[in-house]
């Protein structure tokens, strides 16, 4: 179903930001629409985005390709992603990450055996002085954790086990 | 000594609109709309000696003025793209402080006749994003932003715009062009965004900090503002202070404050009661100070930092002590650069591609002198070669890495 039939109101919303003549300015929020679902951007969404916003397939999917937060292939529900830059370094995250990954079995870009989450390493969050750290990008949104330790992540990711079951 | 920009931290629920209105809030907005011409409101930030807060310390008010009034319409767009390892500056901001960034924005807007103003934010800061939609929902409810503005012909609407994921689109010219729904790559300057911006109209952008700082200049007047840092830097600046301190955090001071009060008085001193090895005082893109107690006792402004080989920056104050090796920091900046590096001019993809392999077979302990000199080689044919700044600032930290602290690279090659 194309983007506008599934979410009528949003589309309307992220278009009237910008100058109707320059409505291609619109493909970044559309294209967290599209991975809202599935946690990835399929070729039928890059076409109708492409549509939408009278560009071409190809427009929508270099998008895809620069940017880090879009994805063009399925992963874990949850994407853990953990800074391991600088300062970040210089508090633990390395270690904080070999753990983590040692605590899970996986290494750094696969995902647990229940497709519940996939650990990635990444860089810069902007949140320096509270690391270890890392963000989840989920279906709803980007959650930051801040002052992790592998216990606390564990009961997160037991916590994020829970609710899917619930649902 | 109460706070100028961090104002949340003196007052309890500063970013609920009505403590906000009780403290003053939307009192300079009202004054510029219903009192001042536009130019006056560029003159004050011009005398105020307001310089960005985003890294480059330019003139603030020097560059509203360069926009270009034969063209219409204007844009004004807050960079809040913040990615530099080391900064987490505006974050706090926007979500503690939120109406003092917003008013600014929107004097700024006034100021060079926009209607339309965009904040552009890093887009891990969804959640930052969703909270600023209310605040300007809250502000449009209570008349401060939409249509005839305090009884006038004024109007602004802001909206917020999340980027995905790409340290290169802090960069203006690379913000605009995502901003515009393309790959963030830099355009070549000039011309520069205050004749062609946003759409190819003239726009003026600035971080948030620097819009933090425009409400109080103009309830207080720029003599007031002058009257706090140095000649050089006037006002105050926050801090991000980050590394081995016992106490990382935002700390608000006046420039000229030294980087032992910073670091010893603010930040608690060193972990494990070590000694300062080196200072990165600009993040990631930062040169790397050799500390003894001069550069401990040197005060913190533009003018200041770069008698000691370094800029300041974004005030994004890495502290590294007496057990970093300086190749391993090496790595991990220029891993970072790599990764970020837009592609667009070979320069900077190549360079960084190559000292990236070389910084890490030296750190992995399979390098050789040579290699050194190579990747000194390398970051210096970079230089003064790049299209913007990320591929000019990669080379600092690898330069003055190998040329300051050379002991580390002899012991790094011969493990």
């Amino acid at each position: 179903m194309s983007l506008e039939k599934k979410y009528p109101k949003e589309v309307k919303k992220l278009l009237a930001k910008y100058p109707p003549e320059h409505k291609r300015s619109a493909v970044m929020p559309l294209l967290y629409l599209a991975q809202r679902e599935e946690g990835f951007v399929n070729k039928e969404a890059m076409q109708d985005i492409a549509r939408l916003l009278d560009i071409t397939e190809t427009d929508v999917a270099s998008i895809v390709g620069f940017y880090t937060l879009y994805h063009d292939k399925k992963a874990g529900k949850y994407r853990m992603q953990v800074c391991t830059d600088l300062p970040c370094a210089l508090r633990g995250a390395d270690e904080f990450l070999n753990n983590l990954c040692g605590n899970l079995g996986i290494k750094v870009g696969e995902t647990t055996e229940d497709g519940l989450v996939t650990i990635e390493s990444v860089m810069c969050l902007a949140a320096c002085d509270r690391a270890p750290m890392f963000q989840t990008q989920g279906p709803d949104g980007i959650k930051y954790h801040e002052y992790m330790t592998v216990d606390r992540t564990m009961e997160l990711i037991e916590a994020l086990k829970k609710t899917e079951v619930e649902k | 000594m109460s706070h100028v920009l961090l104002r949340h931290r003196d007052i309890p629920d500063f970013n609920t609109l009505n403590v906000y209105k009780k403290n003053g809030g939307f009192d300079a907005f009202k004054k510029a709309v219903a009192k001042m011409k536009p130019t006056d409101v560029i003159d004050v930030v011009k005398n105020s000696g307001l310089r960005g807060r985003g890294g480059a310390g330019f003139p603030t008010g020097m560059k509203w003025s360069f926009i270009d009034n034969k063209n219409w319409p204007h844009y004004v767009v807050a960079n809040a793209d913040e990615s530099e390892p080391g900064t987490f500056k505006d974050r706090e901001i926007m979500e503690s402080n939120p109406f003092q960034f917003l008013e600014g924005l929107a004097i700024a807007s006034y100021a060079v006749g926009a209607t339309v103003a965009y904040i552009y934010l890093r887009g891990e800061f969804w959640q930052v994003a969703a909270f600023l939609d209310e605040k300007i929902a809250e502000m449009e409810k209570a008349g401060y932003l939409g249509d005839n503005l305090f009884g006038t012909d004024y109007s602004l609407k802001i909206f917020t715009h999340l980027g995905a994921g790409a340290y290169i689109c802090g960069e203006e010219t690379a913000l605009l062009e995502s901003l515009e729904g393309k790959r963030g790559q830099p355009r070549v300057r000039p011309p520069f965004p205050p004749s062609y911006g946003l759409y190819g109209k003239p726009t003026i952008i600035n971080n948030v900090e620097t819009f933090t700082n425009v409400p109080p200049i103009i309830a207080n007047g720029a003599e007031w503002y002058k009257s706090m840092g140095t000649t050089d830097s006037a006002g105050v600046k926050i801090f991000s202070l980050s590394g081995r301190v016992r106490k990382p955090g935002n700390y608000e001071l006046p420039f000229g404050a030294t980087f032992r009060q910073l670091i010893y008085e603010h930040g608690m001193g060193i972990q494990d009661g070590r000694s300062v090895k080196a200072i990165m005082p600009a993040g990631a893109s930062s040169s790397l100070i050799v500390v003894d107690d001069k550069v401990l006792d040197t005060p913190m402004d533009y003018a200041t930092v770069r008698t000691l080989g370094a800029d300041l920056g974004s005030a994004s104050v890495i502290v590294l002590d007496d057990t970093v090796d300086i190749d391993w920091v090496i790595n991990k900046t220029i891993h970072f650069f790599k990764h970020e590096s837009c592609g667009k001019c070979t320069t900077c993809r190549e360079g960084n591609y190559w000292m990236r392999n070389l910084t890490e077979r030296i750190h992995s302990g399979s390098g050789s002198e040579n290699d050194v000199n190579l990747l000194l080689n390398v970051a210096k044919q970079m230089q003064g070669k790049c299209l913007c700044a990320l591929g000019e600032f990669s080379t600092m930290a690898v330069v003055t890495g190998i040329e300051r602290f050379p002991q580390d690279f002899k012991k790094a090659v011969k493990a």
